[in-house]
């Protein structure tokens, strides 16, 4: 049996669809977050495949995935001070219940 | 022909993948969801270790593993009690959802599957040594990327900021 980059493709691609789902379904905004990272994490999966199969001798892909990589991880500390900010203002952070921007 | 290892290996690797990235966003309590979330970055990072991408396996495992899965877990301690189930979903919201997720998933797989001829088995490659990366990551020629190295870093700079400013006691 030959690995292709098919075989890699396809967890990436369901990853990517449970990110979608729970990024609608989920109400807690850090749960959302959650789902983000996965979407994000399927596309520097797909960067990183393709770059391995159809161009070995570049390294492009690899250095998209890693500046995705840090910018992931800013937007992630951003926005949970954002989340934390809003938990001390409204004492929850269900996004049903946040309807006012300002408290 | 690849070893019966890496096959078993591959294997292992996708099917938790899919398990646990599943179970994620299925899951009720938000601590085990981020743990879930924290084997799926794991079993990403195994990927890139499968593919000869040793350095970027190690980013992932630092970064994402250690920073920020360890910053979900305070902000989940903050805001929720340990042991809080969330509400359940309501069926309107779970159709939406899986619609959704459905047509993602049927669009971007009959793509992907009606051009499987396109690639072929893995290429030879030298993985590449340290000196590569950081001359490729250091560089101003092209196909090198100093400048978006730097952009990273003032981005990071104003993340510790902007944190620091959203985050902080009035």
């Amino acid at each position: 049996m030959e690995i292709t980059a098919v075989y890699y493709l396809i967890p990436a691609l369901i990853m990517f669809c449970c990110g979608v789902y729970g990024f609608i379904t989920r109400k807690n905004m850090i749960a959302m977050l959650i789902s983000l990272e996965l979407m994000l994490n399927a596309v520097d999966i797909n960067f990183v495949v393709f770059n391995r199969f159809l161009y070995p001798e570049q390294m492009e892909g690899m250095f998209f995935t890693l500046f995705a990589i840090a910018i992931a991880a800013a937007e992630t500390a951003l926005a949970i001070a954002i989340i934390i900010n809003i938990f001390r203002a409204a004492k929850n952070i269900d996004v049903r219940t946040l309807n006012e921007m300002k408290f | 022909m690849e070893s019966v290892g890496s096959i078993i290996l591959y294997f292992i690797v996708a099917l938790s993948m899919i398990v646990f990235s599943v179970m994620a966003v299925t899951t009720r309590k938000i601590l085990r969801a981020a743990t879930y979330l924290l084997f799926t970055l794991f079993a990403a990072a195994v990927v890139y270790f499968m593919l000869d991408y040793e350095f970027l396996g190690a980013v992932q495992i630092a970064v994402y593993a250690g920073g920020i899965v360890v910053l979900f877990v305070f902000a989940i301690l903050l805001t929720s009690r340990p042991g809080d189930n969330t509400e359940r979903l309501t069926s309107r919201s779970r159709v939406m959802g899986a619609i959704a997720a459905l047509a993602t998933l049927l669009a971007a797989g009959y793509a992907l599957l009606s051009r499987t001829m396109v690639f072929l088995a893995k290429p030879a490659m030298e993985a590449p040594t340290m000196d590569n990366i950081g001359t490729a990551m250091l560089g101003t020629g092209e196909g090198q990327y100093l400048l978006p190295f730097e952009a990273v870093s003032v981005l990071l700079l104003a993340c510790i900021i902007g944190g620091v400013v959203v985050a902080r006691k009035r």
